[in-house]
């Protein structure tokens, strides 16, 4: 394990781990083009796990194909490990745990591993990724019998056995219930001790906050901030002034100090606040009548959602300055 | 590494668990041999006046639906390793297409071996006798005969779903089989029809015992052109098949 860690803290080439500048996909549908990603410029060091969070259809998956090789970018580069996709592919140099539920049918759990480290030139031994990926228990068992956190394990044993420099987890806690992801999380964190570099794509902020030193966030296929995952909080965690108020208009509202954006939902409108003590104060100021008034701490899902949520309306170039506000920045 | 060795040992593990196969590909057709053989004029030497035994003739007929099985059997499993998502993962190791394809390509023989080993135990013990350069000759003819079916299963299995294979692959044997003469000889039209498929010339590696000469330059052009297509078209869908499904 030790010989490991030194041989990837001593990285023999330099540059970044992955290094995407200017990427662009469509993908060609029957109900016609999807832009999955609309350009996006990334460089993620070597020895970083960074969080690539996003909701569903913001493109994260794309972006994961690409740098894997398994789709070919429209647009901009793409550099894996200081080259292609393909050569740090062939040379065994990347894992990877895809978005997808199953494993292939009657082989055990050993045998599956085992198979797969028989791809390999030097893959770590087969108990050191059992016990890694906490399979001890179900080494022995068929891969149609395993539960779906079993399942995941398995597939994230499969990701790590070439001991690669770069692992990439797209969505890995998908299937799993409660405990199956803390349990994951923690194998995670035990193979990124080693030195590799990580990157794991989710839609849960909690788990970018855990696990991650830097979250990328994505949106309608562009990144609308980048930067340590505690800045990303900050930056999304929000409260929300729920009041009723009929006859204030929502340019009204939202010119209230501490609101950075208002909406009218019948007589109630939502403000969601940057600083909800001055918007309160405020709000009871200028609208006397404000009545039923609800302040709640913006669950971090539903401000995550706030701040990704309106990316996909925007114009290319409204869009385009966004990307590049600073962590931080208003809206 | 060893040019993919240990994939193709875990490869063959994993077909030889999956016990429904067997059912297609040995116990179906050495059923049907031991059932159509004995209950019919099993000691005809010359049948239908093709100079070969009516025990020789359904030895091959059922060894040719049996290997054509263990052929596309391939599709099950591509289909099904597409479906878990294992053919992407594997597109992510060093793993080459050619080794890729080289273990699913000696998997489905290795298969079609046991059937026709069952088969030829079988005619053995129904009173087939051949030299051992005719056994031969014979097993290296449908060798060949089923190059194409070696390709067809690769297509079907990266093109269609887990769902669709089974009936895609059960209709497509069975008209290879009736055309190709594996239930009775086809004579007249439909054995002009069946010249122009591979299960045909399969069947007639039967009639090596007559004369050595079992197919003539038609039967080449035909196995090897069907072959040379449908390995365009397995190479094609297997290399555009990147996409998640």
């Amino acid at each position: 394990m030790l010989d490991c860690l030194a041989e990837h803290a001593s990285p023999t080439q330099a540059g970044p781990a992955v290094e995407l500048r200017g990427l662009v996909k469509t993908w060609r549908t029957p109900r016609g083009p999807i832009r999955a990603v609309r350009g996006i410029d990334v460089s993620i060091e070597r020895g970083e796990t960074v969080a690539l969070l996003g909701p569903n259809g913001a493109g994260k998956s794309t972006t994961i194909d690409i740098i894997l090789g398994l789709a070919q970018p429209d647009g901009g580069t793409v550099s894996v490990l200081a080259g292609p996709p393909a050569e740090a592919v062939s040379r065994g140099r990347i894992g990877a745990m895809l978005q997808t539920g199953t494993l292939i049918r009657n082989l055990t759990v050993r045998e599956l591993v085992a198979m797969a480290a028989s791809l390999y030139e030097s893959p770590l031994p087969i108990d050191e990724v059992i016990a890694l990926a906490g399979l001890e228990q179900a080494a022995e068992q068929r891969t149609q019998k395993l539960s779906g956190g079993q399942t995941a394990r398995v597939r994230f044993a499969v990701a790590l056995v070439s001991d690669p420099e770069l692992l990439i987890l797209d969505e890995p806690t998908v299937a799993m219930d409660v405990e199956a992801r803390r349990a994951f999380w923690s194998s995670m964190r035990r193979f990124a001790a080693r030195g590799s570099t990580i990157v794991f794509a989710t839609h849960y902020l909690e788990e970018a906050d855990a696990n991650a030193d830097r979250a990328v966030l994505m949106a309608a296929g562009r990144i609308v901030a980048d930067g340590p995952t505690t800045e990303i909080k900050a930056r999304v965690g929000t409260r929300t002034i729920r009041v009723t108020l009929p006859e204030a208009s929502v340019e009204a509202l939202a010119g209230i100090p501490g609101v950075t954006s208002a909406e009218r939902h019948g007589e109630a409108a939502i403000l969601v606040c940057a600083d909800s003590d001055v918007a309160i104060r405020a709000l009871l100021d200028r609208f006397p009548a404000a009545r039923d008034i609800e302040i709640t701490g913006a669950g971090l899902e539903e401000a995550f959602l706030e701040l990704t949520a309106d990316h996909g309306e925007l114009e290319p170039g409204t869009a385009a300055d966004q990307a590049g506000a600073p962590i931080g920045g208003g809206r | 590494m060893g040019g993919g060795l240990g994939y193709m040992r875990y490869e063959l593990i994993r077909t030889f668990r999956e016990r429904r196969l067997f059912i297609f590909s040995f116990g179906f057709p050495l059923a049907l041999y031991f059932i159509i053989v004995a209950s019919n004029n099993a000691r005809a030497e010359d049948f239908q006046g093709l100079g070969i035994s009516f025990a020789l003739y359904y030895m091959i007929g059922m060894a040719s639906f049996g290997t054509m099985m263990s052929m596309m059997s391939s599709g099950f499993r591509i289909a099904g390793e597409r479906q878990a998502g294992w053919t992407r993962q594997l597109r992510i190791t060093p793993l080459s297409s050619r080794s890729y394809l080289r273990a699913k390509v000696l998997t489905a023989y290795t298969l079609a071996a046991l059937s026709l080993l069952a088969l030829y135990v079988a005619g053995a013990t129904m009173g087939v006798s051949l030299p051992a350069q005719t056994w031969l000759e014979m097993t290296a003819l449908i060798a060949v005969g089923l190059l194409p079916l070696a390709a067809l299963g690769i297509a079907l299995g990266h093109l269609l779903t887990v769902d669709s294979t089974g009936p895609a692959t059960g209709g497509i044997i069975s008209l290879l089989a009736i055309v190709g003469g594996a239930y009775f000889p086809p004579q007249g039209v439909l054995k002009e029809i069946g010249e122009l498929f591979p299960s045909y010339w399969i069947v007639q590696a039967g009639r090596v015992a007559v004369d050595g000469h079992a197919w003539g330059v038609k039967g080449w052009v035909v196995v090897l052109g069907w072959t040379v297509v449908l390995t365009l078209i397995a190479a094609v869908a297997f290399r555009r098949d990147t996409g998640r499904v």
